[in-house]
């Protein structure tokens, strides 16, 4: 309907005859004819033009949407144990109706920090919060998932070290490591994955790596012998790499405390919805000394011209519209919103609550863990610890389970590949399940895979 | 253990004008906001759940109570400059009021609490929207097929340059070089760089435009594509845009269509008209998403039939029972997001054009144009305007004559323009004009909006004194960003002992 353009007929006429123009067509003067396409309402229906159904009324978009909406099945229809990178976690009332204040939503990037000190204090505020639970000393403004997070670790180390083979744990997130694989067919990495050996990384003796990338607690839920990867990245001189879950960090040793030099991760749980995969948070902290690599943006604390405290978007020599060709990473609009949910989400949390969501995931995998391994013909897929999530190794196909689970109100977990030992289901527990959900699931599993 | 706060602030209404302490301050331990269900899961101690050489202490985060959270979030907006609050003129950037229908779209339950794993026939809502905007977004681009999983434009970008690379490799070519304009974005050449290709820099002619002869100097078989922004970054448009892409296509090699500008086109002409190969959308610039202080954006990718198979996926596609499936074409790059992209902001897209439709968005391209023609025309004489013909939908104007009478520069315009009530143009790109000031009016600014910018801008030109020393009305003033990055404090845990 074009309703967002406020012109009136005489203003348009007006504002024309202002630049010395007769017609509105004339605006568009520069554009070769051939080039041309007919306004729709002028095309008649055979000539060159827009070719898109006519604009809505508000109202009208809304209800086509919803028709879509209601084609999809929800958290509310379905009890959901599906994790593998996106999951259900509870999202607390403060966080969109502070996040999502339209000062917020609809700010742009603070490139004018005078009039941007609230998303800048935010963004420090969340940079500080994403430093401790990673345990070490500097996270950046954000990156756009853990899949890019995990692509700029690895250029941040290739950049440092000067050559181009990576170590990539096939514990880590398989979405993750196919995104890595697309962009290194521009970068030339050479990424070279180590299997997994009884849920846990098999780490080569020898070996010239860059960096070593696992997972903790990696894909399967396994918690990795991260000393063990520091001491195989020590070897080598190569930086460790820990993609993290930023939720078991409420009861786990901090990848930093355990010697990573970057630690990255998907920060959705903290604060965003499922939302069908996006928008999420990538998770993007180093140390100290690796801070010029560090990519996409970073806040920092300073003064105005009369010494008042302000923040600022600093050490932008390293970004693109400055280094231009010569930048390691080319990232630019980011996630800051999400950054800023997170930041409110874990604020809310506190110290106490972070703790108790942790205490209360890893209960629930206990108690769903025990119920389904009583089933007959359920194993583990791997033996090893698990925080949140594990695999089962299952007497029926995984996509077969997913089908029936879904027909008893379940969306079961996430289906495994080949990959991982002949594959199985990925089962993760939140702190929403209740223990009744838990054993409605465990009944239904029984019957599914009987 | 870091300190997890200091308790030693209050939680007093400031109005945006004195500092809002950070939430580490106003954190007391020992307070709480959180609360969480009721679940009759056996309550096991920690130290049963994880082995003692991996569990550790609670992590430090603030303690606040509810109250103390919302008020410290909701000060820090009143400390912060929006679209919903005011014109933000910012060349290249399309702040264009984001229309809440959208909002109340992402909003909806059925599509912001699916999990992105769960089977497709329990997404077919979703599939159905992705591959809608799909259809969108090829109608508007001229282009055959859509991948929307660039979570930004700079991730277009290279997902863009990969493609090209996968299409030459197939042709059995390996060229190395990417011609990209000397007035393009800085992410242009960064992925360049990331694609695996050298940037080789065109410089502009006289008109602002791609110089024909410097590009024909360029051509051999070792391109595997030139960059461009239609109408580029100084708002005009590249009339020999076709010969340009012959010329191009003569050596083999394929042309990228950077959609920063696309606002000025809409429903006027199609970057498949033109020639180009590749295009990749700001969905956060021309569609309306709300740019979130810096994100989330989206940045598809819409390519013609012949770099169809090449990708990413997986892509939501219709069988041939109706039914939505994923599909990965036959010779995929791979994929470039963890999941589907920015669902929620392909959402927000898919409303707004649907709100439009094919009509409403070319009154967009007029009404862009029409605003950025008439500002450029209202300070004629007052500012430079380096290339002073019929613009898109921005334009450049400069400070180099006042400069010199007065010593204003670019920036301080910027500074000033913040104390009179609006966001500063885009400052000091493109970088082939002196002290730029580079202002895109998007089309959802009233006449009575663009005659306030215009007397604003025009009072900052008459009376220059003082204009060092902006902005003096804000909540802070002019930043020291030099000592920002020379004593760097990241993190609350990082600043001086004294702070």
């Amino acid at each position: 309907m074009g309703h967002f353009v406020p012109h009136t007929d005489d203003e348009i006429a007006e504002m024309l005859a202002f630049v010395g123009l007769s017609s509105i067509d004339d605006l568009f003067a520069a554009v070769p004819a051939a080039l041309q396409l007919v306004p729709s309402s002028r095309a008649g229906g055979s000539a060159r033009h827009l070719d898109l159904d006519d604009g809505l009324s508000e109202p009208d978009v809304l209800a086509a949407a919803r028709r879509l909406a209601a084609a999809n099945i929800t958290g509310d229809d379905l009890v959901c144990f599906a994790g593998g990178g996106a999951y259900d976690h509870e999202v607390p009332a403060a966080v969109p109706r502070l996040a999502f204040r339209s000062e917020f939503v609809t700010a742009y990037t603070p490139y004018q920090p005078e009039v941007a000190q609230g998303v800048l204090q935010a963004l420090f505020e969340y940079q500080t919060m994403i430093a401790r639970l990673t345990g070490v000393a500097v996270a950046n403004a954000s990156l756009y998932d853990g899949a890019s997070a995990c692509v700029e670790a690895v250029n941040l180390a290739v950049a440092a070290a000067g050559r181009s083979l990576v170590w990539v744990s096939q514990g880590v997130n398989p979405a993750w490591r196919a995104t890595m694989r697309t962009f290194a067919a521009g970068t030339g990495h050479d990424l070279v994955e180590l299997p997994l050996a009884g849920g846990t990384t098999a780490l080569p003796a020898g070996g010239d790596p860059a960096a070593v990338l696992v997972q903790y607690p990696n894909y399967l839920g396994c918690l990795e012998d991260l000393g063990a990867a520091r001491a195989a990245a020590d070897r080598a001189g190569a930086m460790l790499l820990v993609a993290f879950d930023p939720v078991a960090a409420g009861l786990l040793r901090s990848p930093g405390s355990q010697g990573a030099d970057v630690v990255v991760g998907e920060g959705q749980p903290f604060g965003t919805p499922l939302s069908f995969g996006g928008p999420y948070l990538g998770l993007f902290a180093c140390r100290q000394e690796h801070v010029r690599r560090l990519p996409g943006r970073l806040v920092g604390e300073t003064v105005d011209v009369v010494g008042r405290k302000a923040y600022v978007t600093t050490l932008r020599t390293r970004e693109q519209d400055i280094r231009r060709e010569k930048a390691s990473s080319n990232v630019c609009t980011n996630q800051t919103l999400i950054a800023i949910c997170c930041a409110v989400d874990l604020a809310w949390l506190g110290t106490s609550g972070l703790r108790e969501l942790a205490l209360r995931c890893a209960r629930g995998t206990r108690y769903t863990k025990e119920a389904l391994l009583a089933i007959d013909g359920v194993e583990p897929l791997a033996a090893r610890p698990v925080v949140r999530e594990f695999a089962v190794r299952l007497p029926v196909a995984a996509d077969v389970v997913v089908d029936r689970m879904a027909e008893e109100g379940f969306l079961a977990g996430v289906t495994l590949d080949e990959e991982y030992d002949g594959g199985g289901l990925l089962v993760a527990v939140t702190e929403r399940r209740t223990r009744a959900e838990i054993d409605s699931y465990v009944a239904a599993m029984e019957k599914v895979v009987r | 253990m870091t300190d997890p706060g200091g308790g030693r602030a209050a939680s007093i209404p400031l109005l945006g004008r004195d500092p809002e302490p950070t939430v580490f301050e106003l954190s007391q331990p020992g307070r709480r906001a959180w609360s969480f269900r009721t679940t009759g899961v056996p309550e096991w101690p920690a130290e049963e759940l994880v082995g003692e050489e991996d569990l550790a202490a609670a992590v430090p985060l603030p303690e606040l109570c509810e109250r103390d959270l919302v008020g410290h979030f909701t000060r820090l907006t009143h400390r912060q400059y929006s679209v919903d609050l005011g014109a933000y003129p910012l060349g290249s950037c399309t702040m264009k009021y984001n229309p809440k229908v959208c909002d109340d779209v992402a909003d909806l339950v059925g599509l912001s609490q699916v999990h992105p794993a769960a089977p497709a026939r329990l997404t077919q809502g979703w599939m159905a929207l992705l591959a809608h905007l799909d259809g969108q977004l090829c109608a508007i681009t001229g282009m055959a097929a859509t991948s929307l999983q660039p979570p930004a434009g700079a991730a277009g970008e290279l997902t863009g340059l990969l493609l090209m690379r996968a299409w030459h490799r197939d042709q059995g070519r390996a060229p190395t070089k990417v011609l990209i304009p000397d007035s393009a974005h800085g992410t242009n050449p960064a992925s360049v760089t990331l694609g695996g290709y050298r940037t080789v820099t065109l410089p502009s002619d006289r008109r602002g435009c791609v110089d024909l002869d410097a590009l024909r100097r360029e051509l051999d078989g070792d391109v595997a594509g030139i960059m461009l922004t239609n109408p580029n970054t100084l708002g005009l448009f590249e009339e020999d845009i076709a010969e340009i892409a012959e010329l191009v296509h003569g050596v083999g090699g394929l042309v990228y269509y950077d959609g920063a500008n696309l606002n000025a086109i809409l429903g006027v002409t199609r970057p498949g008209d033109m020639g180009f190969d590749i295009v990749h959308l700001n969905l956060h610039k021309t569609f309306a998403v709300p740019h979130g202080g810096g994100g989330p954006g989206a940045g598809p990718v819409a390519v013609t039939e012949q770099l169809a198979p090449y990708l990413p996926g997986p892509r939501p596609v219709a069988g041939a029972d109706g039914a939505y499936v994923w599909d990965t074409p036959r010779r995929s790059i791979g994929r470039v997001h963890s999941w589907h992209g920015n669902a929620l902001a392909l959402a927000r897209a898919y409303a707004y054009i649907s709100a439009n439709g094919g009509d409403g968005l070319r009154r967009v391209a007029e009404g862009a144009v029409l605003n950025a023609n008439w500002l450029r025309r209202r300070l004629h004489g007052i500012y430079d305007i380096p290339y002073d013909r019929p613009n898109m939908h921005e334009f450049v104007a400069s400070t180099t004559s006042l400069k010199k009478s007065d010593g204003l520069r670019a920036v301080d315009v910027a500074k000033r323009l913040l104390e009179e009530g609006f966001h500063a143009p885009t400052v000091y790109f493109p970088l082939i004009v002196d002290e730029a000031l580079m202002i895109e009016p998007t089309e959802t600014e009233t006449l009575q909006t663009l005659e306030a910018l215009a007397q604003a801008l025009e009072r900052i030109a008459s009376s220059p004194a003082g204009a060092r020393e902006a902005p003096r009305t804000t909540p802070v003033g002019r930043v020291d960003e030099a000592r920002a990055a020379r004593t760097l404090v990241p993190t609350w845990d990082t600043r001086p002992a004294d702070g």
